[in-house]
């Protein structure tokens, strides 16, 4: 098999007070999207600034290794880093407002891109911006060049921010959240295009999320976070079919659904007690505070990660047992 | 009768480009007891609807009748009289409580406004629905940033439900939290209507949340209300190509990569399309559809669409 174009091995981010991503692994193949799914707090956006090496001043990563396309990014230094942002590595994010600059229009703030990274400027730049827009479905891109961000409307900003950000052809597209600000229609719209994009430039995806719907239908293998760990990493489909981990299994369960008849007036929602701030100095596994299947030994060890089949793994040593599988997470 | 009633409600805004219909032309019923779902996209005036009905915005025409008392005219004295049987619960749990206040302040304030109780009675009321809604008990002595979201979103449910109102608006009260503290809320919004028999209007962008929480569902779409049908029937048979959109965007782990239903944004509620609002969006459109807005008409006891094409619904 083909080396991985990304691989994190062991990854720790550390902050004085804490640690937001402990011990991450995962690797994305060529043109293949991998999904981090993961509430607030569980560490997924922290790891792709690392990724990016856009960690604030006071973040160490005391141990790990990412490597993108065989190279060590972390033993780059900061030019070599910022000629791989942006030409290799792409990232886009949540707010499509306040990462475009408000008072460039977007035809510039694509050209600038293009003239850092390929020396490409003037009139060539205009049509090759042109191009992207139109590449990127925005209507009418010869008039809309000009337009200033708060002419666009969420939808659009979030076009504008993906044709900067495949502007040079990347090898990896980041997107933290990209279609969280935005309507479902308009989330299908640019999640199709992200698609169509992945398959038309043969570029990886790292699409951060928080949604499992999007996750279900977009991603083509799934990691799991909570409290900066991977707590388990499956296919889409296995993962919805039978979830292993409590932590999933409560997720899912949790989650009104559209095609199911789940209804207030004949039962309630399964809960997942708590919140994620419970894992702040947990010892043992960072979930056992919520957990509803958690035994003694949980508070002891962090459970690790085992690989349970081919392309599954799981870190709950209790995960296994038929009983626990089929029954109380769900709350069946 | 029905608890809340309005009647072709409109709220009209005048800003640089021409008049912004927010609100046009829009009826509706809760009933007691009831739960009503409002859904549409961003920008379709739901917000505005239901803050017009809370009468923090004036309506620019149109009738709102709560209990049978026409609340559009009303002056401010009974106006806040009307209000203690009207609350209001927001998305935002971080902007909604004012950081430099007290958990206690921050409830008992209703109270005082209202001139509830002494200060004895006033706590124990502040103590009862601070137990009710799932707060520690030693949340009255502290402030709004000590809390997490979820939380947060608790101490705002426990303001709203204070004075003990018959309807609460709520403008989705969800959407910013985590998925595993969404269903705590919701659960604790069950439990309350049926403690305290409160009736729901319940807005909300996400079409699964409501597809659980709603008896009866009113879709949106540019200040008007294009669907509305029961629960069970709208998510069986949504006769409006806009609901169908709605919910084929919705991701679904069945259809791996499927294309989106619909292109195109929403249009400026300052450049409203003629004939049918959704003709530029809709796959379906004719000339008939460019030139003629449809009747609000019922297509089946109950079920009401806004459709030159909607058929009776099949039971």
């Amino acid at each position: 098999m083909a080396a991985p174009l990304l691989r994190i091995d062991n990854l720790t981010v550390r902050f004085p007070n804490t640690e937001p991503v402990s011990r991450l692994s995962f690797e994305v193949g060529e043109g293949e999207t991998l999904a981090i799914v993961g509430e607030s707090g569980s560490g997924k956006s922290l790891t792709a600034l690392a990724l990016m090496q856009l960690l604030p001043r006071s973040a160490k990563i005391p141990n790990g290794r990412i490597e993108f396309a065989g190279k060590d990014l972390l033993g780059l230094d900061q030019k070599a880093m910022r000629n791989l942002r942006g030409r290799e590595i792409a990232m886009i994010f949540q707010e499509p407002m306040t990462s475009l600059n408000p008072v460039l229009t977007i035809g510039r703030q694509i050209t600038e891109v293009l003239t850092l990274h390929e020396g490409i400027r003037g009139k060539a730049a205009r049509s090759r911006a042109i191009e992207l827009l139109n590449l990127v479905r925005i209507p009418d891109p010869q008039r809309r060049i000009d337009d200033y961000p708060h002419q666009l409307s969420g939808g659009m900003r979030q076009r504008v921010m993906i044709a900067i950000a495949v502007a040079c052809r990347p090898r990896l597209l980041i997107a933290d959240e990209p279609t969280t600000a935005l309507d479902v229609t308009i989330q299908a719209q640019v999640l199709d295009l992200l698609d169509t994009l992945r398959r038309e430039l043969s570029m990886a995806v790292v699409l951060i999320t928080h949604d499992l719907g999007v996750v279900a239908q977009w991603a083509d293998k799934v990691v799991v976070m909570y409290a900066g760990r991977k707590v388990e990493q499956a296919l889409p489909d296995a993962l919805f079919r039978t979830p292993l981990h409590p932590y999933t299994r409560g997720l899912l369960a949790a989650s009104p659904r559209l095609k199911t008849n789940l209804h207030y007036r004949d039962a309630r929602l399964t809960e997942i007690p708590g919140s994620i701030v419970s894992a702040a100095g947990e010892k043992g596994c960072p979930f056992r505070p919520r957990c509803t299947v958690a035994r003694d030994s949980c508070a002891h060890f962090v459970p690790a990660l085992v690989e349970v089949s081919e392309d599954r793994l799981v870190a709950c040593p209790y995960s296994f047992i038929p009983e626990v599988a089929h029954g109380a997470a769900l709350g069946l | 009768m029905a608890l809340l009633s309005v009647s072709d409600l409109s709220t009209h805004f005048h800003a640089q480009g021409g008049t912004l219909r927010a609100v046009d032309g829009v009826s509706l019923e809760v009933g007691r007891g009831e739960t009503v779902g409002l859904v549409g996209e961003s920008g379709c005036g739901k917000s505005t609807l239901g803050k017009t009905i809370m009468r923090l915005v004036d309506p620019t025409s149109g009738r709102i009748e709560f209990n049978g008392t026409d609340i559009t005219v009303l002056d401010a004295r009974r106006l806040k009289a009307a209000r203690r049987n009207i609350q209001m619960i927001f998305q935002d749990p971080f902007a909604s409580l004012n950081p430099r206040h007290m958990i206690g302040d921050i409830l008992t304030a209703p109270l005082k406004v209202h001139g509830i109780g002494n200060k004895a009675e006033r706590r124990k009321i502040v103590e009862d629905i601070v137990q009710r809604v799932g707060l520690p008990g030693d949340a009255l002595g502290r402030y709004p940033h000590e809390f997490s979201g979820g939380q947060r979103q608790r101490i705002g449910i426990a303001r709203a439900l204070i004075l003990n109102p018959e309807l609460v608006v709520c403008d989705e009260p969800v959407s910013a939290l985590d998925l595993s503290i969404q269903a705590q809320i919701l659960n604790l919004l069950v439990d309350m209507k049926r403690q305290l028999g409160l009736s729901y209007l319940f807005i909300s962008h996400d079409l699964s949340v409501v597809r659980y929480f709603a008896d009866r569902v009113l879709v949106m779409y540019l200040g008007r209300i294009v669907e509305s049908a029961d629960n069970a029937t709208l998510w069986t048979s949504p006769q409006h190509p806009y609901t169908r959109a709605l919910m084929d965007a919705v991701p679904d782990p069945a259809r791996r990569r499927q294309a989106a239903p619909i292109y195109g944004d929403l249009p400026s509620p300052q450049n409203i399309p003629n004939g049918c609002r959704f003709h530029t969006r809709c796959p379906l459109a004719t000339d008939l559809c460019r030139s003629q807005e449809p009747a609000f008409r019922a297509i089946s006891p109950g079920h009401h669409v806004a459709c030159h094409y909607a058929e009776p619904t099949l039971n």
